[in-house]
């Protein structure tokens, strides 16, 4: 089931590999230097999209494992042991197990998934993610009729966590999915970004990413995938139900209680960066509207 | 004896030097947020850390007179330049959450009528506007006695910055609790009862 979803932004709109190390260096170098081609898709993305750079992506960072700080996660996440990585599958699967990580990986095909990321805090990023559908690892496991929902958790080693000592979540860090989101061609799991595996303050070795919902909901450092035929808990309506909605889609028209959602900053803009408007269901609406068709989306927000 | 040489250090520093001090950190923190220092999203940070200065300027201002009367430690002289320069900070805060976060003019005053945080912040700044255009000689010998009752205010500002700081966290945070707690103890030590109870002990 692998590549049921064309990113309109393919592999050329992506600066290569060699050039995105240093992206800004080199576009400065490279034009001086006639070698434009280089960097050359610059503007040729539909919509221009443009994926953020490595450093924006990998310094910026909600894991409150880590800290509450944007920078926490980048400076402490190294203490997290991601190999051996086992992933649990259970609930209502026909093949329930611990599902080592490079197994997984030997039957999953990676593909390269440009999407925009939009966190509940109002900034968004795009991100060049590499992973595989999240379906075809439930399919891995078996999904049994009677299954409704999905239900993930992060793992949660306190040794390894500094921000694990002050509970302000109820740890581990629980999400949760209906199961028709879960499929969605959209939904996958990323053990990548730029074509290099996962840091360690993005959510490694593999994490969920569902683009037309705020960041919070794409757990990260999944270890443990159940199927379940309630709704499950997740932590952040756990920590306050009024301000995040089991579904939690991107929705500029449903305002946070404290903060709009109407507007949102891209990281890397810099000091002068304008305000652009954000886009229903994170503009995957032709996607992922009709999931939802009937529903009262500032009530079930 | 350390007090007295505090205090005697104290007097010897001219007021000037705190003010000019304590507004270094605006030059360096516009700089750093326009070069890359403060990260890759400089606008947050930049609004945070200077509500964060004006918070701790503002907790330092309230610290003066306790100091004083519970350990003899005189900094009277400097409680101006660090009350203004809380304003300052508050007003620095305001103007970059207008022009470089929000943006939006209508957004703007929705967001002060809709969001209990920023109403809460917006009337902290507002109760420290009459203190800081109240700040001059001429204004304390006009005013009078109500001056020093005008300036009470500065306890129900310093308690609504601590407020809006908690309110504006994702969660419960440990930071923004502190500064409220050092803000909420500080203003108790200002109750009579409270005064005469502290008294009663030294």
């Amino acid at each position: 089931m692998a590549g049921r979803y064309k990113s309109p932004l393919t592999a050329s709109d992506v600066t290569p590999e060699h050039a995105w190390l240093n992206r800004r260096q080199l576009m400065a170098g490279a034009a001086g230097l006639g070698l434009a081609g280089l960097a050359g898709r610059a503007g040729a993305a539909p919509g221009d999209l443009e994926p953020n750079d490595w450093e924006e992506i990998t310094s910026y960072n909600n894991y409150y494992e880590f800290g509450t700080g944007k920078e926490d996660p980048a400076r402490h996440a190294d203490q997290l042991t991601i190999d051996p990585w086992t992933v649990r599958i259970d609930g209502l699967v026909d093949r329930p197990g611990d599902y080592a990580f490079d197994d997984i990986m030997s039957q999953m095909t990676i593909e390269e998934r440009i999407y925009r990321f939009r966190c509940v805090e109002a900034w968004s990023m795009v991100v060049p993610w590499n992973g595989f559908e999240l379906a075809d690892l439930l399919d891995l496991a078996g999904v049994q009729p009677s299954a409704k929902y999905v239900a993930f958790e992060t793992v949660l080693r306190p040794d390894e966590m500094p921000g694990t000592a002050y509970k302000m979540l109820d740890w581990p860090y629980v999400e949760g999915l209906r199961l028709d989101e879960a499929v969605h061609p959209l939904t996958i799991m990323a053990t990548g970004i730029y074509g290099r595996d996962i840091p360690k303050q993005n959510g490694a070795p593999l994490r969920l990413v569902v683009p037309w919902k705020y960041g919070f909901k794409s757990i990260k450092s999944v270890v443990r995938i159940t199927l379940t035929d309630s709704e499950p808990p997740t932590a952040w309506n756990k920590a306050n139900a009024r301000e995040y909605g089991f579904y939690s889609n991107v929705n500029p028209e449903v305002s946070h209680p404290r903060w709009s959602q109407a507007t949102e900053r891209e990281i890397g803009g810099g000091l002068f960066s304008p305000r652009k408007p954000t886009l229903m269901f994170n503009g995957y609406a032709d996607e992922v509207a009709s999931l939802y068709e009937g529903m009262d989306l500032a009530e079930n927000f | 004896m350390l007090v007295d040489r505090i205090n005697k250090g104290a007097r010897r520093v001219p007021s000037w030097l705190v003010y000019l001090l304590l507004a270094l950190p605006a030059p360096w923190l516009f700089y750093s947020g326009a070069t890359g220092g403060l990260g890759v999203e400089p606008i947050k940070a930049l609004e945070h850390e200077l509500g964060e200065l004006a918070l701790q300027l503002l907790i330092a201002g309230l610290c003066i007179t306790p100091l004083r009367r519970h350990a003899g430690v005189n900094l009277l002289k400097f409680r101006r330049a660090v009350g203004l320069m809380a304003f300052f900070y508050v007003a620095l805060h305001l103007l970059v959450w207008l022009v470089l976060d929000i943006q939006d003019p209508a957004r703007i005053w929705a967001d002060i009528v809709k969001r209990p945080y920023i109403t809460v912040g917006m009337a902290g700044f507002l109760l420290l506007l009459p203190l800081a255009l109240t700040s001059t000689n001429g204004a304390i010998r006009r005013l009078g006695k109500r001056w020093r009752q005008l300036h009470r205010l500065v306890y129900a500002a310093a308690l609504l910055g601590g407020l809006h700081f908690v309110m504006l966290a994702k969660g419960f945070q440990i930071e923004p609790l502190l500064y409220l707690g050092a803000t909420v103890v500080l203003v108790a030590l200002r109750l009579p009862a409270l005064q005469r109870r502290v008294a009663l002990r030294s």
